[in-house]
């Protein structure tokens, strides 16, 4: 490594503390604050992305493992779940146009959007309750968790994303509860929220496929 | 476009009260000390059950005076049953594993100085980091309850390999609660170990100070940032294995339990499981887990090495490069740990493969230490006696790594203690020796008190030779044929092996008994060294420019501007022959040496 590196030049080192370059600074601070939480709902997306790809080749490697692989009927309310939970991502879609787009958000609309969020939210809580019905169907056949290897996978598989699902809404409630409140929104965590949000219908989706394919 | 409002000048409020300054801190640097004292209790207890295995092992009629009131069954009149010696094996490992190995080097110094030597006042999300913390002490508590349960701990070693971890109370003691505990306690330790990786992540990715470009990073925060995106990768799978595993145990599912099984007389209620799937699950996270334990204290050992010879290594970058390939390569060689287990011959060879071409980014980065320090005029002080003795240790460790990756080789030595000596050697001795040259090293700038250098000294002898007194034996006995997790080999053909055992258990006593003064010195010089200076060993990276010990925040007011590679050593500054990230000045000299 050269010793002799050309430096940055021509900055001043930040030690004089006018108010100006104070505030200056406080608002580097906040906005690297805010692009900590981008990066960090990818970096979460890659580990849950992680964690089920462990799960399914689990998946793979216990159904070749054995004869006892069954076929199980997935239940028909999966399939209304999932255009509940793309609709989930529509109208949150919907609540950025409302908020950030168009419009002069600082005005007395701060509350604007707050009627689409809710809305997410409320798709999101009926998502959950889809599942849970599925849950409920599938044990009424008499096919519980340790009934056979697909249900075992049927569950966890459900329950682990029902799991992250749920973890979303905290996020999307937080929103909703700034957003009623009129408090000011932040860009950043509106971004972060909506990517992990429009994840779990991706997610699903894929987990939808293994699930017919494979059980 | 964006919505903004008066901002909070810091990522959060000076903490006031001591429960908020030292309990609840979010303050990555009191959560970076509060690892390093779990990784204390944890390493001060794993080595007091490898004292009561190894005298177990040598004198088993001798009763140990009081160890029947930490298990009536397990060590009736003081004297060890074969089974409790497996418990006191598992814990052992586990703790050693991932509450010293994967603590102390990565979270305990990582959350210290990665903020600070990329010029941030504190981690990404301040709180998630206190959360990892106490996951991770939750964890530790839990898998130490296994020890006052009546079942006792389980028997089934730091693998935990199904169906034995997975069948339940049948199988023997411990594998009933203690198992349990045992399940849960990993994977609320992997729930914290990946709130932490994220944490450095986005950390080092989002706050790095102005000039500190990805380049200017210093090696060991290089190591750190590589070591989280593993821990990322590798805690996510182990989470769904535990999951999987609790589920067998407590919920009567079939992932890991074969049809047929029969334990103690009784038909296992299971079908069809898959015990190898554990086995790909648990090496899957388990090969790159050693590489979290070796990478960052690698790092240390680079920054401290460059420090104490004052000139750079001969290439950082490709230092850099050979840990990014370690890290990419851990991922594709999780097999060669299941060279036996009844996999496909096929796939052994397909994995012996990757197993020796990650030799060469390992040997790369070893000849790159030796040729620096080749002609090198080093400071002999504790830390870079340390940093040595952890090269040593990495290299003898790693040469029978070349062996054992030979699946031929292996079939013959992997059910003895050769395999201890090769992991004992190069994970976790080696590692150890990076959080102790870690410790010498930074302890000034993190208590603001310099740690006594004769003590440093003593403790570094006794403990290089003490350990290759251990550990270099482990290997021969492995040769001879010395199988690993018996309790007794008295009555069998190892019996002529029984003096050897007796002086590996006496360097073990003495060895650990040193380690006391390590304890002695950290305490007294906690309270009574003399005042650390800002700058002790006139480094050039960031944590030196910064009072000792530093502010809440770090860099108190202002914010540092980087304006050079880490390691400017061997110049002409105005300050000495280094020149600081944070200073504008122009090195006029060439490199010395
Ligand atoms: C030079 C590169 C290395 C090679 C080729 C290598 C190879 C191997 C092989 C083939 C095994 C399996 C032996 C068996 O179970 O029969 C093994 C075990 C092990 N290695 Fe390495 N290794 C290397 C470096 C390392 C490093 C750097 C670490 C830790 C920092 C490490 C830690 C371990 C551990 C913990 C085990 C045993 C786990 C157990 O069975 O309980 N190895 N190594
Ligand atoms: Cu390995």
């Amino acid at each position: 490594m050269s010793t002799t590196h050309p430096s940055v030049v021509g900055e001043p080192p930040a030690l004089i503390s006018t108010p100006v370059a104070a505030l200056a600074r406080a608002n580097a601070r906040a906005s690297s604050a805010a692009e900590a939480s981008h990066s960090g709902v990818w970096v979460a997306i890659f580990a849950i992305t992680m964690s089920f790809v462990a799960f399914t080749s689990a998946l793979f490697v216990r159904e070749g493992a054995s004869g006892d692989w069954t076929h199980l009927t997935l239940p028909t309310i999966l399939y209304w779940n999932t255009l509940t939970l793309f609709a989930a991502s529509a109208t949150f879609e919907l609540s950025r146009h409302a908020i950030f787009v168009g419009r002069e958000f600082r005005s007395a609309s701060a509350r604007s959007g707050s009627g689409w969020l809710l809305l997410t939210l409320a798709l999101g809580l009926l998502f959950v309750a889809g599942q849970f019905a599925a849950w409920r169907q599938l044990s009424s056949q008499g096919l519980y968790l340790a009934t056979s290897p697909n249900s075992s996978f049927f569950y966890v598989l459900t329950v682990a994303h029902a799991l992250h699902v749920l973890g979303g809404m905290l996020a999307l409630g937080w929103l909703v509860r700034q957003r009623l409140g009129g408090q000011p929104l932040r860009r950043r965590s509106f971004e972060s929220t909506s990517i992990y949000w429009h994840f779990m219908a991706v997610l699903w989706l894929y987990l939808l496929i293994v699930l017919r394919t494979k059980l | 476009m964006e919505e903004t409002s008066v901002q909070p000048t810091h990522v959060h409020a000076p903490p006031q009260g001591f429960l908020w300054k030292h309990v609840f801190s979010l303050d990555h640097k009191v959560i970076g000390k509060q690892y390093y004292a779990l990784a204390l209790v944890a390493v001060f207890t794993g080595m007091f059950l490898s004292w009561l295995m190894r005298f177990h092992l040598v004198w088993p009629n001798t009763p140990i005076p009081g160890l029947q009131f930490l298990s009536k069954v397990g060590a009736p009149g003081g004297l060890i049953t074969p089974e409790y010696y497996l418990s006191l094996l598992t814990m052992h490992g586990t703790l050693m594993v991932f509450f010293v190995l994967t603590n102390a080097p990565f979270a305990a110094f990582g959350n210290y100085f990665l903020p600070i030597q990329i010029g941030a006042e504190d981690m990404a999300f301040p709180r998630f980091n206190m959360m990892s913390f106490w996951t991770t002490f939750l964890a530790f508590l839990v898998l130490m309850l296994a020890f006052f349960i009546p079942d006792g701990p389980p028997i089934s070693g730091w693998t935990a390999y199904a169906p034995l971890s997975a069948v339940g109370g049948d199988a023997g003691p411990g594998l009933a609660w203690g198992q349990n505990l045992w399940a849960i306690s990993i994977a609320i330790f992997c729930a914290g170990s990946l709130l932490g990786a994220l944490n450095f992540i986005a950390t080092t990715i989002d706050l790095r100070a102005k000039g500190m470009t990805f380049m200017r990073m210093p090696i060991c925060t290089w190591a750190w940032f590589i070591t989280s995106c593993i821990a990322l990768l590798a805690f996510a799978v182990l989470l769904p294995a535990c999951i999987l595993l609790i589920l067998d145990r407590t919920a009567g599912t079939s992932f890991f339990i074969p049809s047929g099984l029969v334990v103690s007389d009784h038909l296992q209620p299971h079908s069809g499981g898959s015990p190898l799937l554990w086995q790909h699950l648990f090496w899957f996270f388990g090969h790159p887990e050693v590489y979290i334990a070796i990478l960052p204290a690698a790092g240390i050992v680079s920054h401290i090495l460059i420090n104490s010879m004052r000139k750079p290594l001969l290439s950082a970058k490709v230092i850099i490069y050979s840990m990014m390939s370690i890290g990419f390569l851990s991922y594709m060689v999780w097999g060669h740990h299941m060279f036996l287990s009844g996999m496909n011959p096929a796939s052994g060879l397909a994995f012996s493969f990757p197993t020796l071409t990650i030799t060469i980014p390992a040997t790369i980065i070893t000849l790159i230490w030796i040729g620096s320090l080749y002609g090198a005029n080093l400071r002999m002080d504790s830390a870079s006696l340390f940093a040595l003795g952890f090269i040593s240790m990495f290299v003898t460790g790693g040469v029978s790594g070349f062996f054992l990756a030979q699946p031929s080789l292996d079939i013959y030595l992997h059910g003895t203690y050769f395999v201890v000596g090769h992991f004992h050697m190069v994970m976790g001795v080696a590692a150890l020796f990076g959080v102790f040259a870690a410790t010498y090293f930074w302890f000034g700038k993190m208590t603001g008190h310099m740690m006594n250098e004769t003590l440093g000294k003593v403790h570094f002898w006794l403990t290089f030779i003490g350990t290759y007194c251990i550990f270099m034996p482990f290997h021969y006995l492995g040769l001879v044929g010395n199988i690993r997790r018996y309790s007794s080999f008295v009555n069998d053909f190892m019996g002529p092996l029984m003096p050897l055992h007796k002086f590996i258990t006496i360097a073990a006593l003495c060895t650990g008994a040193a380690q006391f003064i390590f304890l002695f010195n950290l305490v007294y010089s906690r309270f009574k060294g003399p005042k650390a200076p800002d700058n002790p060993w006139q480094g050039t990276t960031l944590e030196w420019t910064v009072p000792s010990p530093p502010p809440w925040n770090n860099f108190g007011d202002t914010h540092p501007i980087v304006y050079h590679d880490p390691y400017q050593y061997g110049v002409k500054g105005s300050k000495g022959d280094f020149i600081m990230q944070d200073s504008p000045e122009q090195a006029t000299g060439g490199v010395a040496g």
